[in-house]
């Protein structure tokens, strides 16, 4: 396969990828991915107090929204993007004009991998996104298409063309995202594993997508990025990412589409507080025993040809079912709509076409 | 590694003869092998005698052994070629079976350290799988490894682990047309893991390094799907593929696991891809009529047991797939035939 090579040509999809950051501290870890970040056009999405001012380095190309902005622009829709949580990170998703997302925490540097070269993990993430997946079947020897790697003996070749890359999740060296029970009886736990592998997470399985260090294709795929209704007044925290890639994967297996998972790594600095996280996923954890088997056996219907009307029929399964968990699910199930049609809004054009262009729903 | 204790009575390395001399690749694996017992099947149509060296416990199968114990029960099953170990699975009476092709030899990791490609996989046949939801980490058993965030705690146990497959440094598995292709192509990346490949989800199995618990699926590992022309190089067989889809459709359906990364063997160079592509073509195209019917194939809910499991295979194989062509038909004869041979060997 070949390869980009990025010292001597300009920077892959410079003018068509975001990368989309929340933060409500500061952005100084920006320094560290300069070399990597700076061609790139930058969202902000400020979260917390609006009145503070969040000092973006110097030399950056940059779009800020505080909370204050995104009322403005969003006005009544407004209501179904997270407070106080980094889940307000998916506004950045929607106000973009780009096709593709990069998404990263701001406690995430440049990691190394093993012979000591710090790894560009937008270079990875493009790399994996510009290259076809393979959810059908599984390769043994990971990802065909890298350099080096092929599909094995058995694969079948008519399946060897793979789907359209919709989401590339990468992974953390040093702080694991593990969940607070875990944090508390491991706190000393470091992944120092680099597993050198990227592969397609397959068709009919889900996983816990973590938003952290994450990129995706917004037209294939970006309504169903939606990160829910965390933080203030709300009953829950820490399972915005995880419910945006329950409802990723069962809309990109309906359409077709492929996600990748494994390299790039990032070095993940900060472990949050376990306690302040148990609070936050007591009610997840209970209540993830039931939106697992639920997310396992939704069906789409043969209708459902774009992202939009997955999501909106995924939405109405929400209610119907999820709403007698708990009253949460009734209220996220109309911020799911709430955010669909603010995306529309904000993306017109795209707005009957979002979908795979010659795929058809399964 | 963890700590598990490897018991070595549990555990027989089955070994297929496809060459008369053994002595390079037993001593190459010799600090490993000479631990265990080793079964080694002679390839009925191999003659002479094969050259073994010395420090070594095993029990040797030839031609006579075979065709005694058959006796007239030897219509469609043949043990020849790479299928010879398949009679070492069935003579084996131990909990785990080993098996690595002839032309492998240990290799070693990144950091240089030659892996023990037997405790390996014994290693993930003893920890358990998680074939129902994806652990991003990988393999959360292993040291320094666990279950991430948003993993749900009812389905962190796991389930028995029945088959273990291992990949190869060097020469990958590659089919022929691929190798005649990139000549050049040889795998030189070690990626550092285990995981459980997903239920449901199916995989191209390789013969030529795996692992697996003989008391849970043994009979699943069913010597089948013979192609005309087939040779004695691996790009000219298809065998392990079917029975690689059998075993994951009997796991799928018994909830066991199948794990596939760790360990590594190194794999040298043998044969002539362009040759082997006038062999293997056939092969290729049967199965890619397979494989939607093995993504769909259900069981019933009274297949309890891998010999059950294997039978209801052989039958819808039998209805669905042989009457578009005859090898399909003969593939599932062998089945049913293996489930009597289990049978017959386990009351010896």
């Amino acid at each position: 396969m070949a390869t980009t090579d990025i010292s001597k040509s300009s920077p892959p999809l410079k003018d068509e990828l975001d990368i989309v950051i929340p933060t409500i501290r500061n952005l100084d870890f920006l320094e560290m991915w300069r070399p990597f970040f700076q061609p790139y056009h930058l969202i902000i999405v400020q979260d917390g107090d609006p009145s503070k001012t969040i000092k973006v380095p110097e030399g950056f190309d940059y779009e800020l929204y505080n909370r204050n902005d995104i009322n403005k622009i969003l006005g009544p829709k407004a209501s179904c993007i997270s407070f106080k949580d980094s889940a307000c990170r998916c506004f950045g998703y929607m106000v973009s004009k780009k096709k593709y997302i990069f998404t990263i925490d701001d406690d995430c540097f440049v990691a190394k991998d093993p012979t000591g070269k710090e790894i560009n993990a937008l270079e990875q993430h493009i790399k994996n996104l510009l290259t076809p997946s393979t959810p059908f079947f599984f390769n043994t020897l990971y990802d065909p298409y890298r350099e080096g790697a092929d599909f094995v003996r058995g694969y079948p070749f008519s399946l060897r063309e793979g789907a359209p890359t919709a989401v590339s999740h990468g992974l953390w060296l040093n702080i694991p995202d593990y969940d607070a029970p875990t944090q508390l009886v491991k706190p000393r736990e470091r992944n120092t594993r680099f597993v050198d592998a990227v592969m397609t997470i397959p068709k009919g399985t889900l996983f816990p997508m973590c938003g952290m260090n994450l990129a995706f294709d917004r037209e294939l795929i970006g309504p169903a990025m939606y990160f829910g209704l965390m933080g203030d007044g709300q009953p829950i925290g820490r399972y915005d990412d995880m419910w945006a890639g329950w409802c990723t994967k069962v809309i990109c297996d309906h359409l077709g589409l492929g996600i990748k998972t494994g390299l790039p790594y990032i070095w993940h600095s900060k472990a949050s507080n376990p306690f302040v996280n148990l609070k936050k996923e007591y009610k997840g954890i209970y209540w993830q025993e039931e939106l697992i088997p639920f997310f396992q056996s939704a069906t789409l219907s043969k209708d459902a040809n774009t992202v939009q009307k997955c999501y909106l029929e995924l939405s109405k399964q929400v209610k119907a079912k999820l709403g007698k968990v708990d009253d949460y699910f009734n209220k996220l199930a109309d911020a799911m709509v709430t955010w669909i049609e603010a995306w529309d809004e904000m993306n017109p054009s795209a707005a009957s076409s979002s979908g795979v262009p010659s795929g058809s729903a399964k | 590694m963890s700590e598990i204790s490897i018991n070595c009575d549990e555990v027989d390395i089955v070994i297929g003869a496809l060459q008369l001399d053994l002595t390079s690749f037993m001593e190459e694996w010799r600090p490993v092998f000479s631990q265990f017992n080793l079964i080694i099947v002679q390839d009925p149509d191999l003659k002479g005698k094969l050259k073994i060296p010395a420090g070594f416990n095993f029990d040797l199968y030839t031609k006579s052994d075979i065709d005694g114990f058959l006796g007239s029960l030897s219509n469609a099953i043949s043990f020849s070629g790479y299928c010879c170990r398949y009679f070492g699975y069935l003579m084996s009476q131990k909990k785990y079976i080993i098996a690595i092709d002839d032309d492998c030899i240990p290799a070693k990791d990144s950091a240089g350290n030659f892996v023990d490609a037997v405790a390996q996989h014994i290693i993930n046949l003893s920890t358990p799988a998680t074939p129902f939801f994806f652990n991003t980490l990988y393999d959360p058993f292993c040291e320094g490894a666990d279950f991430v965030r948003g993993y749900p705690f009812s389905l962190r146990s796991g389930v028995d682990c029945g088959l273990s497959c291992g990949l190869w440094l060097n020469l990958a598995d590659l089919d022929a047309p691929t190798q005649a292709l990139k000549p050049e192509l040889r795998n030189n990346r070690y990626v550092d893991a285990v995981l459980t490949v997903p239920a449901r989800t199916m995989m191209p199995v390789s013969g030529i390094n795996i692992g697996f618990n003989r008391e849970l699926v043994g009979p699943a590992l069913v010597p089948a799907f013979r192609l005309a022309k087939e040779g004695n190089l691996r790009w000219e067989t298809v065998e392990d593929i079917w029975t690689g889809m059998c075993v994951k459709v009997v796991c799928d359906h018994l909830r066991l696991g199948v794990k596939s990364g760790l360990p590594y063997v190194w794999r040298k160079e043998r044969g002539n891809a362009i040759e082997s592509l006038k062999k293997e073509w056939e092969g290729v195209k049967l199965m890619e009529d397979v494989i939607p019917f093995f993504q769909s194939l259900r069981l019933s809910t009274s297949a309890g047991t891998a010999e059950d499991c294997v039978s209801e295979i052989a039958a819808t194989v039998k209805e669905q797939l042989a009457p578009a062509n005859p090898v399909f038909a003969r593939a599932a004869e062998s089945m049913v035939e293996w489930v009597t041979l289990w049978k017959r060997a386990r009351t010896r």
